[in-house]
Formats: structure tokens, C-alpha cells, sequence
């Protein structure tokens, strides 16, 4: 094969040569930071996903360099690839802020809100979409879309009133499965994921549609309501398996294995796997194996993401951007009066500790070793 | 009753098939759900859905996605007859609101309702392509145009007649 | 009377048979262009011609048919969109029901011209009795040679199927029609790919809508540069209209693009006037998604000047004053005729024909129906109308396909021509439940600056 072609493409002020093919979010990530677009229903891993939700939107300021016409519409990140010398505009452009802005009022519109019973809480895409591009309050008055519960089998709960539809699960079923057995009924706002008829979906890899979802409609049942997922330690671990990679992240407290879920990266994908394959893994793996023994630990995840679990990490990677200026900053340049110190009374995210290297549930004596 | 179609429905179906490319015959889906519903009573159950995926050789869940993503496929049980009247813009400025209050009390039924009789479904339908002929509905496989109330009178009568004869 | 190129021999008696449509001068563009050109030369005069696709976009045909990949090995196809479904239009049913043979001509030159060899008519379900006349008129074509295997001993074969939709208004988008087509659901595709590269069954892919097809056959006959003359500007040929409201004489009408708003809306030879001597209201000129204009500023442009039924004049002054040629389908609305009331059965429309794929189209269109239902039924506030402005700026260019669009315009035209009848339902919620806001200012002469 000839040597690849590289084109230069500007994002927000800052310039990355990426392969041609690329497309305008693959190239922002290769940034990262805030300069890569939120993306709800783009997958990487999955074929054919993305352009649905609308949320990476991205005004091309300027096409290529060989025509520099800028394109008349905002264009979806995901399915939009670079051109040499093109120009595009993400956080930079007020337009862009506006539309996603826009984009997530859609999307919270018929959403339940109800983050203080949901599983996903801390982990959930929209949670960290909202907070970080939406507005406080709404403005929608009527009643809000409800569903039926579905249930999807003794391991897979269906929450379908929190599906924000972004046909990610669908296509996992698609690629994953020989055979698919649920997708999307009906049609514009009553569109739902569903099975027609009650069925429950029993295939070997199905589980992972739950790592797929963005939200929290499709969660794991051995693991519904069991644990908040900021309570518990992320530890990487591998067992042999004859089905899949058996590559896992567990989720402990003390020595409990709470939930098993694929290794995810800093974008929330699955993580691939040392010879370049997406490690998906199977039902055994994540609803089966609920032991310690069953697995080689390999030692505390680090969890790259920009949310919760990530501990109050709410922009940039960790490590790169200090957040404890925010406050001063919102505050015209005051700087906040202590009044009181959590992390005198509470060990719990105590920001020198990294969770998981706490040994042990959280308690006081965890708290009084750590800090000798 | 048995969903499986008889020889002459058969045949209808691997005409219809046949105008795809080989392993193109997902392309026949709609209009083989069409048949399906004018040959089984006018609407789809689960048995008859699930028979089309078979015949197709596709997922039954492919059928039902597509089932429920076109309006004009009945997954309920329906009338003999569909009064499908069309309430968009340019019926509405046309007085399609009128005719709709003057069926509902003639045959004393709510859109979505069926007659007692089992004869008259009404079904209140969005922009069917006949907007200078408004108002208007579709009965089965025809338009019925520039409806006045006396119109509506005849043809429920019409469909009394032919359903009394059969 | 105006130029007459499609529907001239509408009304020819027995037209709808292969025998009359022959005898009456039918298929010699077929002859000819099999005969006499190639591929390449059709696609030069359809460029000549400077037909635009008559669907509503108005997207140059010959630059289309350019833009179709020629891999080797791999079929083409041509798909011809008979999914009308924008309402007030109605006017490729008639060609369809009256002068099948008409698209079929168009239909072979076409295919003929993209190399392709399986042609499809996507029709809309609601038209179940016109497939029968299609199929029939394709027996006919075929039983006399037009059709099937090499057509006139030129070698080229052609075989055209017609495919019933099932009722989804938005198939009637191009790469919808085409997964409709596969047997999927109707969701757009994201773009790119285009059709052009890959299309049905991911083969390159031409569609197009029943009137451009029909207008290439007297392209052919006449050539391209004939067809420019007639018309005006890059309003090239003629136009079907399909007219509908609260006019004397609803129906389908070809134009030559030439004559003014006011002529169509009041002569006998079109509209035949108002019903009833009511006074015009307002309009919509180009199918339910275009710009709602007020009488004052759809007989004259802002500039004062004389509005014509054509793509630049309909569109002159933009959105904010202006409007489109769209599909051709003329809503008039009349005095009594409340605009409030007329939006939400449009933004119903839309709301129960979006494809729930993208969040904008999905949530915003059912949104804009609720406002609407409150201010219509004298529960709405003056921050509404706000709202509903904002919310369709919001869905307006940020959607999979152009149904967002088509949501947001007519609400966004409606608020901005009619904000005094909007705050009336508000501020009157009782007497907006018996009585109508009426013809008020909405036909007095505009002020133009000088």
C-alpha cells in the first residue's frame, strides 16, 4: 500500500494532520479536550452509527484548501470527513454553542430526569451533555413521554422512557449477534426500542448493549440498584475465557464484585484490545462471574472520562486541567470564603485519594491510614 | 384463521419478489405487507407478520419494524370499511372539520372507533394527495372527493347496501 | 392561453391507451434518442434545458444525472419519486393518472441516459388504484417494443417496476424513498454518501421526481435550447400547478412561468377567482412547507413589483418577505380562514410524519404542535409565541434531512407575517373560540421605501 495521505485540519485554532477518511470528531479527539464535540449516538466501534442525535454539530468555517467556500449548514462531526486545509469551528463558534445548546433541551424534553433512581447516574452521557452544554430549568410544560417497562430477559432491563434513541444498541445487535431481535417500533416521537412481541434476548454478546447505551435505558439487572457507580473502585482485571477477550473492568467494594462492564476509554467507547480488536465481552464474563476468584486482578482503572466517576473532573483529561479555578472564575475573580471543609468530616472524594486505591469499603479508618 | 396464502396470493407474491435482484427480495417487504393485509382481513396480527418474515427469509423483527413505521399498515383489527379522512391544511380550510363532526355522529363513533357492526372504522389521516378535491377521505383502495354531508350519506349507504348483499 | 407541454393531450379522449398516446404523436423521443444520441448527448440537452427538478428543490436535473458514478461492473438505477405527499400537491397523480404513458416515455429516455436497466416508480400507498394504471400502460410499452429487452433492436433493455410506498410522507426524501425501497423503514440517510455513489442496494442512483421525467420528453423532441427560450430567467419550460383552497377552480394547472400571481389566482383560464367573492387572505405557494405569504406581499414584492409564478419572483425578498415555487402547490386561503388554525394542522403534519431519527425533528415538531394546540384553543401566552419562534430556529438546519426544515418554516413565516392574529388568539381567548381574527390589514398596500 502506498504511504497514507495526511490532510491538515484545523479545529478551534489548533491544527492535527490526520489520515484522509478521517472524520472531523475522530480528528477533534485526536485533539481532545473541549475541543472535541459531545457525541450521544456516535459509536466508533459500531458501523453506520452516528449523525442522529445532532449533538457534535460543527460549523465548517472554511471546506478545504482547494475550495475554501464554507458549508451553509452546521454539519454533523461524526459522519463528516476532513478535507486538506479545512477549517472548522466547534466551541469557537457561537452558532455551534447555540444549536447544542438547542440539541440538548431536545433530547432532555421527554426525559424523565429521574437521575436519583437510575442506575447510569455518574456515569451517563447526557448527565455530563447537559451539564456541560445545556441550560438549568426548561421550558417544556406538558406532559412528559412515558413507555411501558420492557423487559429484555433476566439480565437486561429496558427503561424505555430514558432511550434517547441513538440506534446504538441496535447496531450492536447487528454486528455482535447472528441474529437481532429487538430495534425500533413506530415511528417520530413515539419511536421506541422494543421486541414487538415480549421476548427476552439471550445471545452470547447481546449484554453489550448495556456498555453501548448512552443513557440509562438499557442497564445491567445484577447489578439494579445494588451501588451508586461512584462508590465503587474500578479495577482492571482478566479471566480466560473461551467466548471472549475476557478483558473487564470490575467494579468492587471491598472485595464484592458489584457489576462486571467492558474496559471503556476516555470517550466512554470500549477499549480494544492488545491485537487491535474491540473488546467486547460476553454474558458469561459480565453477568455470571460476580466472584473475585473468577478473575486475575491486574490492578485500579483509571477512569479517563469527564464525569462523575472521574471524581468532579468536569473538563479536559485528567491531569491536563486543574478545575479548582472555575470557582474564582464565575465569581468575577473573588476567590470562595471556606466556610467548611467536607474532607474534614467525610473521606468521601477526598481529592487526594484516587477511589480505587482506597482498600476496603470507605470508612473512617481507610481515611485515618491513608492520610498517615 | 390460518395466515398462509392461498395459490393465487402465492403467486402475487413471487411477482413481486421477482422484480428485485436475487437476495434483494427485502425490497418486496411494503408491498408484500400490502397483500398480506388485503389477503387476512384487512389487518396484520403477529402470525401474519411473522409469516411474511418467513417467506421473505428475513428477521420477524425487520417486519415489524417496518409494520410499525408505515401508517397505512393496520396492526389492529379494523372495520370492512376505513373511512380514512384527511384533516391536513388545505382539507381544513376546505371544511374537513364539518364532515369529520358529521360522521362521527352518524355512525356514533370517535376517530380510531369501529361500528358495533363491525362495518365502519373511522380514522382521521394526515395530507393524502387530493387537496383539490377536499375535503375528502380514502375508503380502501379509492378516494372519495369534495365531500359534502349528503355525499357522506350516500356512500355509508352505499357500503350498507353492498355489505348486505354479500 | 400559455404554453402547453405536458398536459396538452390530457384531454384527448383515450389518451391513457398506448394506441391514442402513439397515434397522438407519443414515443418519439424514445425513437430518437435511442436512435439519433447517446448517454452523453441526452445529458447535454437535459443541461441545455435548464430544467429543475420539479419536486421542490428545484436542483438542477442535468447536473444531477452528471453527478452518477460509472464503476464498472456494478448496475445503475433510476428511481422515479411519485411519493407526493406535501400537501396542496396533487399534481404528478394527475400526469400519472391521465398520461402514464407520458412518465413512461420520459421514464425510458431517462433510464437510457444513467444506463439504467431496472427502473422503479416509488409510488405513494395512498394511490392504490394507480399502480394498476401503470402496470397496465408498461404491458402495453413492452407489448409494442418500448420495453423489455432491446428496445427498438438498439440493445438496450429496460424494465420498469412500480413499487407501492405504504404511508410515510417522509419517502418522499430521496435516500428515505431508497431504504423504503430496500424494504427498511423510511429514514433518511446521512450524507454523505449521496445517492449519485451510492444509492439503492449502495449502487449509484439517480431520483427523481414524476414531472422532471415527464418534462424530459419534450425537451428531447424540442431540444434543450427550445426549452430554455420558453419561460423566464433560470425559470426554464413550464410548471404544473396544482391549486387548491378557497378558489373557484381547484386543480392542475401548466404554467410557462411567466405569468404573475394575480393572473393565476383571478383569470378564468386558472384559478378562476376566490370563492364566493371572498377576499385572498393569504397564500402558500409552493407545497405546505414553503414561507405563508399575506395577499399584500404575494401579488407584490416588497419593492412594490409585480410577483410572478416563478423560482426567482416567489422567492424574491428571501424568508422575510419572499416565499418558493416549492412543489407547485398553491394553498389560497381566504378571509375567513384562521392562520393559527391552518399552522397547527401543518405542524401536526409534520409532527406525525417526522421519522423520530434525529432529536431536533423528533421532539421539537411535537413541541411546536402542543404551543400551537394552546394558543389555537385560547390557553396560549404572549411568551409562547416567542417560544415557538425560537424553537423552530433551533430545528432549522440542524436536522438529518430537509423535513426539519419543512416543520420550521411555516411556523416561522406564520409568526412573522401574522404576529397581530397570534396575540389576538392570546389576548382574546373567548372570542377567539367563535370568532376569526379575518382579512384585518393582511391585503393593504405594503409601504415600499422609496
Amino acid at each position: 500500500m502506498s504511504e497514507q495521505t495526511l490532510f491538515k485540519v484545523t479545529i478551534d485554532n489548533i491544527t492535527v494532520e490526520v489520515p484522509a477518511g478521517t472524520t472531523i470528531l475522530q480528528a477533534a479527539r485526536k485533539i481532545g479536550g473541549e475541543v472535541a464535540p459531545p457525541a450521544m449516538c456516535f459509536y466508533s466501534k459500531l458501523k453506520g452509527s452516528g449523525g442522529k442525535c445532532r449533538t457534535c454539530l460543527v460549523e465548517v468555517a472554511k471546506g478545504s484548501e482547494k475550495d475554501p467556500r464554507p458549508m451553509p449548514k452546521l454539519v454533523a462531526s461524526c459522519r463528516t470527513t476532513v478535507m486538506d486545509g479545512m477549517e472548522v469551528k466547534n466551541i469557537t463558534s457561537e452558532k455551534v454553542v447555540e444549536a447544542r445548546a438547542g440539541v440538548v433541551e431536545f433530547l432532555l424534553l421527554n426525559h424523565p430526569l429521574d437521575c436519583p433512581i437510575c442506575d447510569q447516574a455518574g456515569e451517563c452521557h447526557l448527565q455530563d451533555l447537559s451539564f456541560e452544554h445545556g441550560k438549568s430549568g426548561t421550558r417544556y410544560e406538558f406532559q412528559r413521554r412515558t413507555f411501558k417497562k420492557h423487559d429484555l430477559g433476566k439480565n437486561i432491563q429496558l427503561h424505555m422512557t430514558r432511550c434517547i434513541l441513538c440506534y446504538r444498541c441496535v447496531f450492536t445487535a447487528d454486528q455482535l449477534t447472528n441474529k437481532r431481535e429487538h430495534g425500533i417500533l413506530d415511528r417520530g416521537d413515539h419511536a421506541e426500542i422494543a421486541t414487538h412481541i415480549e421476548k427476552s434476548l439471550d445471545n452470547e454478546f447481546i449484554g453489550n448493549v448495556i456498555d453501548v447505551c448512552p443513557v440509562g435505558a438499557l442497564t445491567d439487572k445484577t447489578f439494579r440498584f445494588k451501588n451508586r457507580v461512584w462508590f465503587l473502585k474500578p479495577m482492571d482485571a482478566h479471566r480466560d475465557c473461551p467466548t471472549c477477550s475476557g478483558r473487564v473492568t470490575l467494579w468492587n467494594r471491598g472485595d464484592e464484585v458489584f457489576r462486571v462492564t467492558a474496559r471503556k476509554d476516555e470517550w466512554g467507547e470500549i477499549e480494544d484490545t492488545p491485537d487491535g480488536q474491540p473488546g467486547w465481552i460476553c454474558n458469561t464474563c459480565r453477568f455470571d462471574k460476580k466472584e473475585t476468584a473468577d478473575w486475575v486482578i491486574e490492578g485500579p482503572r483509571e477512569i479517563n472520562r469527564h464525569s462523575v466517576i472521574a471524581q468532579g473532573h468536569y473538563s479536559g483529561k485528567i491531569g491536563t486541567t486543574k478545575p479548582n479555578e472555575t470557582f474564582t472564575a464565575v465569581n468575577d475573580g473573588r476567590t470562595p470564603q471556606l466556610l467548611m471543609d467536607i474532607h474534614d468530616e467525610s473521606e468521601v472524594n477526598q481529592p487526594s485519594i484516587h477511589l480505587s486505591q482506597n482498600k476496603g469499603a470507605s470508612h473512617g479508618d481507610t481515611f485515618n491510614n491513608n492520610k498517615a | 384463521m390460518a395466515y398462509i396464502f392461498n395459490d393465487t396470493q402465492m403467486a402475487e407474491f413471487k411477482r413481486l419478489v421477482s422484480r428485485y435482484p436475487e437476495g434483494k427480495q427485502k425490497s418486496a417487504l411494503l408491498p408484500v405487507l400490502h397483500l398480506a393485509q388485503e389477503s387476512f382481513d384487512g389487518w396484520l396480527p403477529t402470525e401474519a407478520l411473522d409469516y411474511v418474515a418467513s417467506l421473505l427469509q428475513i428477521e420477524p423483527i425487520e417486519v415489524y419494524e417496518v409494520a410499525t413505521f408505515y401508517s397505512m399498515y393496520n396492526l389492529k383489527p379494523v372495520g370492512k370499511y376505513v373511512f380514512e379522512v384527511c384533516q391536513t391544511g388545505p382539507c381544513m380550510i376546505s371544511g374537513s372539520d364539518t364532515i369529520i363532526d358529521y360522521i362521527k355522529q352518524v355512525l356514533s363513533i370517535q376517530p380510531g372507533e369501529t361500528t358495533k357492526d363491525g362495518l365502519f372504522t373511522l380514522k382521521l389521516v394526515e395530507c393524502l394527495g387530493a387537496c383539490g378535491y377536499a375535503p375528502m377521505m380514502q375508503v380502501g383502495k379509492i378516494f372519495r372527493e369534495h365531500l359534502t354531508k349528503e355525499k357522506v350519506d350516500a356512500i355509508i349507504a352505499e357500503y350498507r347496501q353492498t355489505a348486505n348483499n354479500n | 392561453m400559455g404554453v402547453k407541454l405536458l398536459l396538452e393531450k390530457a384531454n384527448v379522449p383515450g389518451i391513457r391507451s398506448f394506441e391514442v398516446y402513439r397515434r397522438e404523436g407519443g414515443y418519439r423521443s424514445v425513437e430518437k434518442a435511442l436512435k439519433e444520441m447517446n448517454p452523453e448527448s441526452i445529458v447535454e440537452e437535459v443541461k441545455k434545458s435548464g430544467l429543475r427538478g420539479r419536486g421542490g428543490a428545484g436542483f438542477p436535473t442535468g447536473m444531477k444525472w452528471s453527478f452518477i458514478a460509472k464503476p464498472e461492473g456494478v448496475p445503475r438505477h433510476l428511481v422515479c419519486n411519485a411519493d407526493e405527499s406535501e400537501p396542496g400537491t396533487f399534481k404528478d397523480r394527475y400526469l400519472m393518472e391521465f398520461l402514464p404513458h407520458l412518465l413512461l416515455e420520459g421514464l425510458i429516455v431517462s433510464s437510457f441516459a444513467l444506463g439504467s436497466s431496472d427502473t422503479y416508480i416509488y409510488i405513494r400507498g395512498e394511490y392504490a388504484w394507480i399502480p394498476d394504471i401503470l402496470e397496465e400502460a408498461i404491458e402495453e410499452a413492452k407489448a409494442a417494443g418500448f420495453l423489455g429487452k432491446n428496445i427498438l433492436g438498439t440493445g438496450f433493455d429496460c424494465n420498469i417496476h412500480v413499487q407501492r410506498g405504504a404511508g410515510a410522507y417522509i419517502c418522499g426524501e430521496e435516500t428515505a424513498l431508497i431504504e423504503s425501497l430496500e424494504g427498511k423503514r423510511g429514514n433518511p440517510r446521512i450524507k454523505p454518501p449521496f445517492p449519485a455513489i451510492q444509492g439503492l442496494w449502495m449502487r449509484p442512483t439517480v431520483v427523481n421526481n414524476v414531472e422532471t421525467l415527464a418534462a424530459i420528453v419534450p425537451i428531447i423532441n424540442m431540444g434543450g435550447d427550445e426549452y430554455a427560450k420558453i419561460g423566464v430567467g433560470r425559470s426554464t419550460g413550464t410548471k404544473l400547478i396544482s391549486a387548491c383552497g378557497n378558489i373557484n377552480k381547484p386543480g392542475v394547472y401548466e404554467i410557462d412561468m411567466t405569468i404573475s400571481v394575480e393572473e393565476f389566482i383571478y383569470s378564468d383560464e386558472y384559478c378562476g377567482g376566490m370563492k364566493g367573492g371572498k377576499q385572498l387572505k393569504a397564500c402558500i405557494p409552493g407545497g405546505s412547507s414553503v414561507p405563508i405569504l399575506p395577499a399584500n406581499l404575494l401579488l407584490k414584492t416588497a419593492k412594490g413589483e409585480t410577483r410572478y409564478m416563478n423560482y426567482e419572483s416567489l422567492s424574491d425578498g428571501g424568508f422575510a418577505t419572499g416565499s418558493m415555487l416549492g412543489s407547485g402547490g398553491f394553498i389560497v386561503l381566504d378571509e375567513d380562514q384562521c392562520i393559527v388554525k391552518n399552522t397547527l394542522t401543518l405542524a401536526r403534519f409534520y409532527r406525525h410524519e417526522s421519522c423520530g431519527q434525529c432529536s431536533p425533528c423528533r421532539e421539537g415538531t411535537g413541541w411546536m404542535e402542543k404551543i400551537l394546540y394552546k394558543i389555537e384553543h385560547g390557553k396560549g401566552s404572549i411568551s409562547d409565541i416567542d417560544l415557538l419562534w425560537d424553537i423552530q430556529r433551533k430545528i432549522e438546519g440542524n436536522t438529518i434531512c430537509p423535513l426539519g426544515d419543512a416543520a420550521a418554516w411555516p411556523v416561522a413565516a406564520a409568526i412573522r407575517h401574522f404576529r397581530d392574529e397570534f396575540e389576538w388568539h392570546v389576548n382574546n381567548p373567548e372570542l377567539s373560540q367563535t370568532s376569526n381574527f379575518g382579512l384585518q390589514h393582511y391585503a393593504d398596500p405594503i409601504h415600499v421605501p422609496a
